[in-house]
């Protein structure tokens, strides 16, 4: 058990930002150990550096979001596949 | 959008600053010891803890725990910065330098890559950790380094912004080549100096 | 039954004004937001809230929200935590006229809606009733007859915030029951649980899992990290346990 880490939901504003769909409904697969997981079942770390989203069976990164000044840096190779529902 | 507006009264945590008190531009004090974590915190007994030197070098050097903790040790007084802007002054450490790791190195390489239980890396020029400015830091504050803090031992390299200093380190990989660690590669400076506010890509 | 829409466009930021606030317990304050351009939410979800110094230093928190969709007000529930950035000037500082800079509605996952039905389990700890309260107004505004059996862990009764209205409105409805466990003092007199929730009690209070609730948890990492846990050794299917960590300390 880790403290500091929340459920995928609390990515949603920043991944919100980001995608123009709900992410957090969104199915990854994870590339490490090919578990399935809406990215709001996903446990997240929000280092203050940036958002650390993590596969919830073996810890693989999944995505990482980096900020600077006007821009983002998206680190998507934990995720094998993205699925997501048209609105 | 919301351009303009603030919240009235809202002052946030940091410290009144003393005005002899110089400071990196953009950072302000703390009080206590913020805690930022990419990952689960990693829990390595010691009895299966070990720091290496390994890559562009004639020969692997490794210390199990015990033997790590023989090695001659300083205690450290320093400044630390964060690029997230906290900064604490006169922090206290025991540790053991990097000098002293790398004297029976040999190695034509250039730069290391610092990695750790978790997964984590964070790159430097071998410069940057030699000559009296980088230690292997396993005590903070005169009690042995919690493991929410990087122990049992983290990478101590306080000129630069602190992600630098990279926690649950458990090994330097000298490289030819530069390669940029985790932060690095997500849009964070490759040097990170505060004192020229190198914070991102591009600064 | 009237279905709620959720456009999905970028999220922006936005100014709302506080038109009340109100103590609801020694430690926590109701605010009550008109946003202008809300666009509606669904139950569970939150809002991300943004505090700007005069000199542009920002801290950022997410906030569940408390009111049903159905709620004219739009509703946050704060918890001040003592050594807290934001929670503090919310609690001590904000006040009735001001602006609070938020995003949202955020959060398609931890949500609940009347016309998914139930049975539904719902587990709170502490400041992590919020979320929770907000489906529950939201069965009772969309008048659902899903079985519904909140379980709610909280310090003390001073500390339980919603009392009143949770017992108001299990009085009036025979599908919903409120169960209280009070882990540090216990008024006179109390009947109710007095311990943290454990295996035991989630097993007294929760349907089997034959009956495939629909279960949220919400509230302090350990005690969803232990619900969750437990409920999945039960036997209840993972993915319709949902659970929200509110972080070490609680929100």
């Amino acid at each position: 058990m880790d403290e500091l880490r929340l459920d995928g939901n609390a990515a949603g504003g920043l991944l919100g930002e980001i995608f123009p769909f709900e992410m957090t409904t969104a199915q990854v697969t994870c590339a490490n150990c090919g578990s399935l997981w809406r990215v709001g079942q996903a446990m997240v770390y929000g280092h203050g550096m940036g958002t650390v989203v993590r596969c919830a069976s073996c810890d693989n990164v999944l995505i990482r979001v980096g900020r600077g000044p006007g821009r983002y840096v998206l680190d998507m190779r934990g995720v094998r596949y993205l699925q997501a529902e048209q609105a | 959008m919301s351009e303009g507006f603030f919240s009235r009264g809202f002052r946030g945590r940091r410290r009144q600053q003393a005005q002899d008190i110089h400071l990196p531009p953009g950072q302000y004090l703390v009080d206590g010891f913020p805690v930022l974590s990419a990952g689960p915190t990693p829990r390595t007994p010691l009895e299966e803890w070990d720091f290496s030197i390994v890559g562009e070098v004639d020969e692997p050097k490794r210390w199990a725990w015990e033997e790590f903790r023989e090695l001659p040790s300083e205690e450290i007084t320093t400044d630390i910065h964060c690029v997230t802007k906290w900064s604490k002054l006169g922090t206290t450490w025991e540790g053991v330098s990097v000098d002293t790791l790398l004297q029976e190195v040999d190695t034509a390489a250039e730069y290391i890559v610092a990695f750790c239980d978790g997964g984590y890396t964070t790159n430097l020029p071998l410069e940057e950790v030699t000559g009296g400015k980088a230690w292997i830091a396993y005590s903070y504050g005169g009690e042995p380094l919690e493991p929410q803090h990087g122990g049992p031992a983290r990478l101590l390299v306080p000129h630069l912004y602190f992600w630098k200093s990279a926690k649950w380190v458990r090994g330097l990989r000298l490289v030819a080549e530069d390669e940029p660690g985790f932060w690095e590669s997500l849009g964070y400076h490759n040097h990170g100096d505060p004192w020229r506010e190198q914070r991102y890509w591009g600064d | 039954m009237a279905e709620i829409r959720i456009p999905r466009g970028r999220l922006l930021w936005r100014i709302g004004e506080v038109v009340e606030t109100r103590p609801e317990t020694p430690r926590t304050k109701s605010l009550f937001l008109e946003v202008p351009g809300w666009e509606g939410h669904k139950a569970g979800q939150h809002v991300d809230v943004r505090l700007t110094a005069e000199d542009g230093y920002q801290a950022q928190r997410s906030y569940s929200i408390a009111s049903a969709p159905e709620d004219r007000r739009l509703t946050l529930v704060v918890e001040r935590l003592e050594d807290g950035e934001v929670s503090p000037y919310l609690t001590d500082v904000l006040r009735a006229g001001d602006g609070l800079e938020l995003r949202g509605p955020i959060g398609g996952w931890f949500t609940w809606e009347a016309r998914e039905g139930g049975p539904l389990l719902l587990v709170a700890g502490g400041s992590g009733i919020a979320p929770l309260m907000a489906m529950i107004r939201h069965r009772a505004a969309a008048r659902s007859d899903a079985s519904c059996r909140l379980l709610y862990s909280s310090r003390s009764r001073e500390d339980a915030i919603y009392v009143e209205e949770l017992d108001r409105l299990a009085a009036g409805d025979g599908t919903l029951e409120v169960f209280h466990t009070l882990t540090r003092s216990q008024p006179p007199g109390w009947t109710g649980y007095s311990r943290r929730i454990d295996r035991e009690m989630l097993e007294e209070v929760g349907w089997p899992s034959e009956e495939r609730p629909l279960v949220f948890v919400c509230g302090p990492t350990p005690l969803v990290e232990t619900v969750a846990t437990v409920l999945v050794e039960l036997g209840h299917n993972p993915a319709r346990v949902k659970t929200e960590r509110f972080g070490p300390t609680g929100g």
